[in-house]
């Protein structure tokens, strides 16, 4: 009989080692390449924005000369001049124009009105004719933001993800009151995602504790009660909540049936906050009792029964025998209902009308809508730090190795 | 006193579960019958609640049989789902076998990896994908979202295939190898042939992902790959219409096979 060396020496050949990284190594390049490398491409656009950088290269030289206080001199109006002109021929004076007005708004229509009227301008004082096109460029708060949105590498994005700017000197302050939009919308994902699996765990545990411990025939029965709703596609049971829970669906008309409500009454339960809440939880339950079924089939049910013989009340017993074995399945399923509920965007973008937004429809909104990437890709960038600490938290708690699906 | 204490409790007990098993199940089974609504409205009819013959219709069914719109979706469905499914199972299938090796180094690690286009919200995998896609010209085009698919779709086949291998008895490999069979000889007929209930398992989980994927489709995809969910996406937000809960239903009727099946051959398997 063949020996396997490994088992004698206690040390692996490279033989097995090689063969077991030959089998995944096609795999891990396809989701570097498919998969990885969008997300480093994401982060990179977060932090890195060349355009203004590349179609001002001059003028940004010449500012970095000046020192920020007083208007910069001659020179760098005519920099700018000769290059917002050179910008506007190769047309890309739009994407230039855009950022620096993500810096300082009202600074997109200077910019491409300035690039308009300097055609006709032959020659300078190029100060004089710049400050007779717009009183802005006599204003030096302009060629500050110029200079900032000039950066190749900036924090800029990641400040306003966080509702922070730099003031002009440089020091980091919160943005002013009307324009604090973003903390508030991560509070209102974390709580949300926070009472969504407060509420999984709440009226999972018990299913999961009836499924586990019913007889096998009736607990497969009823296991497929949770497991249809967990195969079935998402937009449809989203498409159920609308119909269900809409001002004319089947739920208010029940209630006005039943005189509950007046026909004029109706509550408005989606398109808010509610149809949110409740449409997640219905989503989010099945990965709650799974894997809370999983650890509770296996706990034996005469310890409940010994306890009680042995003087305990059946409240002593579930929290001090049976409980405190439940909790592997309780961190597995809250931590999973948590990681899925923060990055939630389908069912709020379908039925949270405007009260019910998560901040990953805010990405949505800046990638679809406003088109200002940089900052789309900072907020993807720190729901992925959110995200990726709470898995690396989930495998040492857990282990990845350990998820089961179904 | 006590027993009719604890008869109350576990009454309570069962209707609350009772209750929550009607909140997994209802909203589902409540688009079934309005799907045959005969008017354009999301709720029952009058005439539906009297079962007059009248109020019953299969018009939502004969209009997405009939809209090419439905019929191109499905086929844009059916083509990035199977390419997908594909992809992922072969993929998948070798890193399983690969990760469930002992000697596989940095394992840890790299389950990690393999498994983290599952858990990262997909709000930011679409985004990232969109970037990245979109410069090597891979937006709106086909074998782009088949590649974003398949990615998506891995950790699948690699969770339900590991945990398959974690019952297979290695001692089977080693008696072929003894009986002069090459590794792939061993593979082939041997481990294959027993792992296949995990392997077809997670083939269906990658293709239930792919089939019911939006967000990727909604970033990445043109006009030309319209897909079913995508269709839907457009419907319930735009123009509302009882068709798309014919299509739900049939939707539900899939899921309902994929899940028997899978459970189907997770009973096999454990037998």
């Amino acid at each position: 009989m063949n020996v396997v060396p490994e088992q004698k020496t206690g040390r692996t050949l490279p033989g097995p080692r090689m063969r077991a990284a030959l089998l995944v190594l096609p795999l891990l390049v396809f989701i570097g390449v498919t998969f990885l490398a969008p997300l480093a491409n994401m982060l990179v656009r977060s932090v890195h924005d060349p355009v203004v950088a590349d179609a001002l290269p001059d003028t940004l030289e010449r500012l970095r000369a000046w020192d920020g206080r007083g208007l910069p001199d001659e020179a760098v109006y005519e920099a700018l001049a000769v290059e917002l002109l050179a910008a506007r021929e190769d047309r890309t004076l739009g994407q230039v124009a855009t950022r620096i007005n993500r810096v300082q708004s009202g600074l997109r229509s200077v910019l491409t009105r300035s690039a308009r009227r300097l055609r006709n301008i032959e020659a300078g004082p190029w100060r004089e004719a710049m400050t007779g096109i717009h009183a802005a460029w006599g204003d030096k708060e302009t060629w500050l933001a110029l200079r900032e949105a000039g950066d190749r590498y900036t924090a800029r994005h990641y400040l306003n993800a966080l509702d922070l700017q730099r003031d002009s000197g440089g020091s980091i302050v919160r943005q002013p009151e009307d324009r604090r939009i973003y903390i508030t919308l991560f509070w209102r994902t974390l709580l949300v995602s926070l009472g969504v699996t407060a509420l999984c765990l709440l009226i999972g545990y018990p299913v999961a504790r009836l499924i586990a411990h019913a007889p096998p025939r009736r607990a497969y029965l009823l296991l497929l009660l949770v497991l249809v709703p967990f195969w079935t596609s998402l937009l449809v049971r989203t498409t159920s909540w609308i119909v269900l829970l809409q001002n004319q669906g089947v739920l208010n008309d029940i209630f006005v049936f039943l005189g509950l409500i007046a026909d004029d009454g109706r509550i408005a339960m989606i398109y808010n906050m509610t149809g949110t809440f409740v449409a997640m939880t219905h989503v989010l339950l099945p990965f709650m009792v799974l894997p809370l079924y999983s650890v509770m089939s296996a706990i034996p049910r005469v310890q409940e029964s010994a306890a009680e013989s042995l003087g305990a009340t059946p409240w002593q017993s579930f929290w001090r025998v049976y409980w405190p074995q439940t909790l592997p399945g309780v961190g597995a399923g809250c931590l999973l209902v948590f990681i899925l509920a923060i990055g939630y965007y389908i069912t709020p973008a379908l039925v949270g009308g405007s009260s019910g937004q998560l901040i990953s429809n805010m990405i949505a909104f800046h990638m679809q809508t406003s088109l200002n990437w940089s900052l789309a890709a900072a907020l993807g960038g720190i729901l992925l730090i959110c995200v990726a600490g709470l898995y690396v938290l989930y495998d040492r708690l857990v282990g990845i190795e350990r998820m089961r699906l179904g | 006193m006590v027993t009719t204490d604890h008869g109350f409790w576990r009454v309570a007990y069962l209707g609350f579960c009772a209750l929550v098993f009607a909140f997994l199940i209802a909203p589902i089974l409540v688009i079934v019958p309005l799907s045959f609504n005969a008017e354009p409205y999301f709720t029952f009819t009058e005439g539906m609640l009297r079962l007059d013959a009248e109020a019953w219709s299969l018009r939502w069914y004969r209009q997405i049989v009939e809209d090419e719109e439905w019929s191109r979706a499905l086929v844009n469905s059916l083509l990035i789902g199977v390419s997908a499914t594909i992809l992922a199972t072969v993929l998948g299938t070798l890193a399983a076998l690969g990760l469930s090796n002992a000697a596989m180094p940095a394992r840890r690690f790299a389950t990690g990896l393999l498994i983290s286009p599952m858990v990262t919200p997909v709000i930011i995998s679409a985004a990232g994908m969109f970037f990245f896609y979109s410069s090597l010209g891979l937006a709106q085009t086909h074998l782009g979202l088949i590649l974003a698919h398949a990615a998506l779709g891995t950790p699948f086949v690699v969770i339900t295939v590991t945990a398959t291998l974690a019952g297979y008895d290695t001692n089977l490999s080693r008696a072929a190898a003894s009986l002069g069979a090459g590794p792939l000889r061993i593979f082939r007929r041997v481990q294959l042939p027993l792992i296949a209930p995990g392997v077809v398992s997670g083939a269906i989980f990658a293709f239930a992902a792919s089939f019911d994927e939006v967000v990727v489709v909604l970033f990445m995809g043109g006009i030309e790959q319209r897909t079913i969910p995508r269709q839907m996406w457009s419907g319930i937000r735009e123009e509302i219409s009882p068709a798309i809960l014919a299509v739900a239903v049939f939707l539900i009727v899939f899921a309902v096979l994929f899940l028997l099946t899978v459970e189907w051959l997770r009973r096999r398997n454990a037998r």
